[in-house]
Order: C-alpha cells, then structure tokens, then sequence
C-alpha cells in the first residue's frame, strides 16, 4: 500500500456542503453544482497514492484546487468527505492531539512564500519543528544545522530572513521541513515565488536531494514544465477533479482529455521525449570479426550504408561503413585490421532529445542509442528525430471536461 | 398637540445601582482604597525623600537608557529641572507620574489579556469590541463622580477612572496585532503541530509586539491626560494644582503647572517612541535562542 493515499477526498466550501456531495460524485462541473446549490467545490473526488520515496506532482491551474487538496492532506483545511491515510492510518479520524503528533513527525510543509518566522534567525526557524516536540535545545540546535547544512546554508544560520534571496529563503523554509526528518514532505508551491532562472537549479537540487534522502514528496505547481522535470508522476488537476495520472511520458503521449492535449500543446517536447522513443530499433547488427563480404551483405539487406558492430554480449563496438567494405574488396588487403571505426555517435535511453538535436550537426552518421553497460538498443535517424519533436499525442475522446468551458473560478 | 414621551427611568435604575454597589462591596472596595492609596502615598514619600536634583540626574540617565540617545537624556535633565528649579512643582510632578505608572500598569495588565483573547475568540470579540467604543467615547465625567461614592475621594477613584479611560488602545492594538499576523505563517506553525499556546508565544505575540508596543504608549500618554482631570476627584499632583489655581483666579500659577504636564507629556512620549526601536533587535535575538 502506498505511504499516502487519498481515497474520495471532497472538499465543498459552503454553509451547506452536503448539499453538493451527489452531484460531485456524479461529476458534475463546479460551475453546474454552483448554480443548482450555491456551493463550491474545491476538490471533487480525488483519489490517489504516493508511493514511499516517490516525488508525485499534482499539477493544475490557478483554482483548480491544487493548494485546498494539499491543506486537506493535514487537515488545515477540513475535508468534507473522503479519507486520507498516511501508513494505513485514516487522518480524517484522528483527535485533535493525534493529527498534531502526525504533523509533528510524519507531515512537513513548505510554503510558497516560504513563511518564516521574522523574528527568528535562519537556525531558529529549522529548529521551529522540533522545538514545537520538545526536543531539548542541544539536539534540535544539532539537527537544525545539519539540515541547513543539506540545503547548502552552513554559515547562514544566524542572519535574519529579511537578509536573504527568494532561493536562499525557500532553503530556509526546506530544512525547517527536513529537519523534523519527517516521512512525507508537502510542498505547496515551493518555487513558484522564485526566479526562473534559480527555479529550474532548485528543481534539480531538490531532485538530488530527494533521490539522497529518499523522502516521499507531494509537489503542488502550477507550472507544467515543472510538473514534468520533478515528477515521477503527475497528477493533473481541473476545476477540483483529477483528469488524468501517469508519468510526464503517458501524458504526453496519451492525454486523457481534450484539456489536458491543449495543455500539453505547450510544453516543449524535446525536454520530455527521450531518445528511447524515437529510436528505430537495429535488425542487423555486424559482430567482431565479421569478415567485409558478410558486413556489406547485412548492409544491402538492411538497406544501409553503414552498419553498427557489436561484441557477443551486445556491447557496441564501432561502426562498418560500405564504402570502405568496397575498398578493401578491391584492393583485396589482407589486413581488416582497420575495417571498423571505433569512433561512434552514440548517447544514452534516457538522453532528452534536445541534446541529440545539436549533435545530429556534427554528422551524418546514424546515432546509435546504448543502455548504461553500451548495450546496443537502436539508432536514432534524422526523420524519427523530426517526427518526434513535433508529433503530439492526440485524445482518444472527448470527455465531460469539455462541457465545463468557463475557466477560474477561484 | 403635545406628546408626553413615556419616561424610562434608566437615571434611577442607575442611582439604585451604585448606592447598591456601595452599600454592598464597600468594605472590598474601602479595602482597597487603603491599599492604593497606601501605596501611591509611601511611593510619593521614597520618592521625594531623595534630594530633587539627585532624583533628576536618575531620570535623564534612565531616559537615556532606555532611548539611548544622548539627546532625549539631555532633555528630560533639562525639562525635569525647570519643573523642579523654575516653577516648584517636583512634589506634584512626582505624584502624578506615580498615578500615571499605577493606572497605566494596571490598564496595561487588563488590557493586554483581553486583547489576547479578542484576538483569539471571535465571540469573545464581537463582546470587548462594542464595550471598548463605550469606554472610549463616553464622556470621563460621567463615570469619575461616581467613583467617589464607591471609592471614596483620593487615588483610588483616580486610578479607577483613568484605567476605563486609557485601556482600549493598549487592548485593540493587541488584537489588531495578533490578527495581522500573515496567515501563511499561521498555517506553518500549525503545521509543525504547534498547540495553540505555543503558536501564542512562538508566533503571535513576538509579531504583535510592534503593535502592542504602540498600544502601550498611547494608554500611558492617555493615563497622563486622565490623572490630571481625576484631580476633580481628589487626585494629587499637578491636576491638582491647575484645579486649585482655576478656583482662586491664579491664571499663572494654572499654566506654570500647565506647562509642567506637557514637559512630562513631552519625557514620555520621546522616551516610549524609542522603547520599541532600541529594543527591537535584540528581543528577536532572544526570542530566537
């Protein structure tokens, strides 16, 4: 079972939210179930699971419910319906005292505008969680600083919050989290107040970091390019209901809804594709000592002027080109010493086809696409490349999200 | 034709009210009369048993240290030495800031809980809020004279009066203070689990106090004002001698003692507006260790 699952979680703002409870579980739009009951949901019906040590992303537009979903997952917002359960325990049950012992060691929040504490030092905003448990002073004073010093701030640790950049600020904001060493992290739009430029370097350090800790995280963004460098998976919100959940690549190659396609029009393939999926897969491979004769028949079969050679485990070796098969032919040489070239384009399964792109100029040669231990998978050729830069996944239908045309309501 | 408006006797519900108080709690409230006036009586004493100029030159190095700034030390040396040296007022002027410390400590002592839980309870709220507009803009006069039947003429009905009179600020100032605080930052210590009394003092109080801090000085500024009409009821110090200079025509003798009360106005604003700039800094540090 996953570390946190939510099962059905609606959240109806109101003064009569059950009113609207039916009418969500028939997925009625927010703006159909505002007009039939002068209620609003927040959130209809989500239900999903993190995965220990997974970074899950819910991904939506301003007023799609986004932040109401992540303040039902500790309760500073009450759901109206549904469960959340963190280690199979069921967070909407718990009393008053239990919830605060659950967000005291299992939850930790990070904010979008980092909120911390003016009147504290950097140390004494990381050391906030722990003092709130009771941790006597020497301890959290320890655990605080070796928090800060994860997120890159060791020697920052009695300045003021007033004193620091946007970036260093949300470093704060992260270690006040991490140093309650908590199993699952909440990040309310962690980078979203941050610069572009330093956004992209936090997505990565906190990638790192994660992968370093293997903390559980629930990403909320509102920024799809974000969404997808972060996100093991990604859930997509509309309007407070889930439209689709899956990796970057199935929601890129196959969006659910007419909605989530022209959300994804936007977004910049050759960040997301990988070489994986626009490679052509090799029939016929030359092996070491495959003599010119054998080579240049295995190239007129595949219909290639050059042909990718292996070793007997699959390892790529170099490339046989026809031309030089013919000239040895001719001059009938004795030595085939030199018949391969061992200096071959290659790159990596999971290499982002923006960096194949530029290196699609340095040859003309095919490049030849390997595993981490050089295993031969394929080859990625000039038009599959192509092909792959502009082709988009297309909806299989067109679902009820559609109907629901008018946008933020929040 | 004439209507004849039918007459609820609130004036005598009232009148029964007070003699019942009297009659009833007058011994708690003679009591405590004593007491007051006890107190205020051996702090004037201490007070002026000192030689005048040592107790001046004690005043300028507090004022001083407490703004630091050398400036506002300078005035009050000055100030306080022309009240002494030029009009003869030190007894007076020793008296009334003695009422003024007790009724704005008082005030201050009340107020700030109430605001605490304004702040914190909105019924709570929607009560204090209405009964600090009476209290501010019902004319002094009409709760000072009733004072005396219940506590007697001197310092006590003084200190009474001047607590109704100078409370609201210091208690609106502290809600108002407490509900500024951003609610992001709110969220974040609940959170972490904070208990409420932790997200009290860890978070509320420490960013209120900017705003509590101005509170307090407008109720001691405002305690100033009401220990020198409390004079009408007794109350010594420098009311007292603007009330009996107006009694026997004495015009100048009213505005040397006048004069006396902005000076001491003037000590205290200058040195209260610092309080919160000089200490600023160094309270965050503490409260961060």
């Amino acid at each position: 079972m996953a570390i946190l699952e939510l099962d059905g979680l609606t959240k109806i703002f109101g003064p009569e939210p059950e009113a609207a409870l039916d009418l969500v579980d028939r997925r009625l739009s927010r703006e159909e179930i505002r007009e039939k009951t002068g209620q609003t949901v927040g959130i209809g019906d989500v239900s999903f699971g993190v995965e220990e040590g997974e970074i899950l992303v819910v991904m939506g537009l301003s007023g799609s419910g986004k932040s109401t979903l992540i303040r039902c997952v500790n309760r500073l917002i009450e759901p109206t319906a549904g469960s959340i359960y963190v280690d199979d325990e069921d967070v909407t049950e718990m009393s008053s005292k239990e919830l605060r012992s659950l967000r005291r060691h299992k939850l930790a929040m990070v904010f979008q505008h980092f909120a911390l504490m003016p009147h504290r030092t950097v140390l004494g905003n990381a050391e906030y969680g722990l003092e709130v448990m009771g941790v006597d002073a020497e301890e959290r004073r320890r655990e605080a600083m070796e928090a800060l010093d994860m997120v890159g701030l060791a020697g920052w640790e009695h300045e003021y919050p007033e004193q620091l950049s946007g970036g260093m600020k949300q470093r704060v904001g992260l270690a006040r989290a991490l140093a309650v060493d908590p199993e699952i992290v909440l990040m309310d739009e962690a980078l979203s107040a941050l610069d572009p430029l330093i956004r992209t370097d936090m997505q990565n350090e906190l990638i790192a970091l994660q992968r370093k800790l293997g903390k559980t995280m629930l990403f909320i963004t509102h920024d799809l390019d974000e969404a997808i460098n972060m996100g093991d998976r990604i859930v997509l919100l509309k309007d407070g209901y889930v439209v689709q959940v899956g990796t970057a690549e199935e929601i890129l190659s196959n969006p659910a809804t007419k909605y989530v396609e022209q959300f994804v029009a936007e977004v910049d393939v050759s960040k997301v594709r990988t070489a994986q999926t626009v490679m052509k897969e090799v029939h016929e491979v030359a092996h070491v000592g495959d003599g010119p004769r054998a080579m240049l028949r295995k190239m007129e079969k595949a219909g290639f002027s050059s042909i990718f050679v292996v070793d007997s485990q699959g390892r790529l070796v170099g490339l046989a080109r026809a031309d030089r098969m013919r000239d040895v032919l001719e001059r009938d040489e004795e030595a085939y010493g030199d018949l391969i070239e061992e200096e071959v384009r290659s790159v990596r399964l999971e290499t982002p086809l923006e960096e194949i792109t530029p290196r699609m100029r340095e040859t003309r040669d095919p490049i030849a696409v390997v595993d981490e231990e050089d295993k031969l998978h394929g080859v990625v050729l000039i038009g599959e490349l192509l092909a792959g830069l502009t082709e988009r996944g297309e909806a299989e239908e067109d679902d009820l999200q559609q109907k629901t045309q008018s946008q933020g309501t929040e | 034709m004439d209507i004849q408006p039918p007459k609820i006797p609130l004036d005598q519900w009232i009148n029964q009210g007070i003699e019942w108080l009297t009659s009833s709690i007058g011994g708690v409230t003679n009591l405590v009369a004593n007491w007051i006036d006890g107190a205020v009586g051996t702090m004037t004493d201490f007070l002026t048993w000192y030689p005048a100029p040592m107790m001046i030159v004690l005043f300028a190095l507090l004022a001083w240290w407490i703004s630091r700034r050398v400036k506002i030390g300078f005035f009050t040396l000055v100030a306080l030495g022309f009240i002494w040296g030029g009009m003869g007022l030190w007894v007076s002027t020793i008296q009334t800031l003695n009422l003024v410390l007790l009724s704005a400590a008082l005030a201050i002592a009340i107020g700030i809980p109430l605001g605490i839980l304004g702040a914190l309870f909105k019924h709570f709220r929607l009560m204090l809020m209405p009964v600090l507009d009476v209290m501010q803009t019902l004319p002094p006069f009409v709760y000072l004279l009733p004072a005396v039947p219940i506590f007697g003429l001197g310092s006590t009905a003084a200190v009474f009066a001047t607590v109704i009179f100078a409370m609201p600020p210091v208690t609106r100032l502290t809600t108002l203070g407490i509900q500024q605080v951003s609610d992001e930052l709110v969220e974040a210590v609940d959170s972490f689990g904070s208990t409420r009394w932790q997200k009290l003092v860890k978070l509320q109080i420490p960013l209120a106090m900017a705003s509590i801090r101005a509170g307090v000085n407008q109720t001691i500024l405002l305690s100033l004002s009401m220990v020198v009409i409390a004079a009408m009821i007794g109350a010594k110090g420098l009311g007292a001698e603007v009330w009996k200079a107006i009694q026997r025509l004495q015009y100048g003798r009213g505005f040397e003692a006048g004069i006396a009360i902005v000076l001491i106005a003037m000590v205290l604003d200058r040195v209260l507006r610092r309080v919160g700039q000089a200490t600023g800094s160094s309270e965050s540090a503490a409260t961060a260790k």
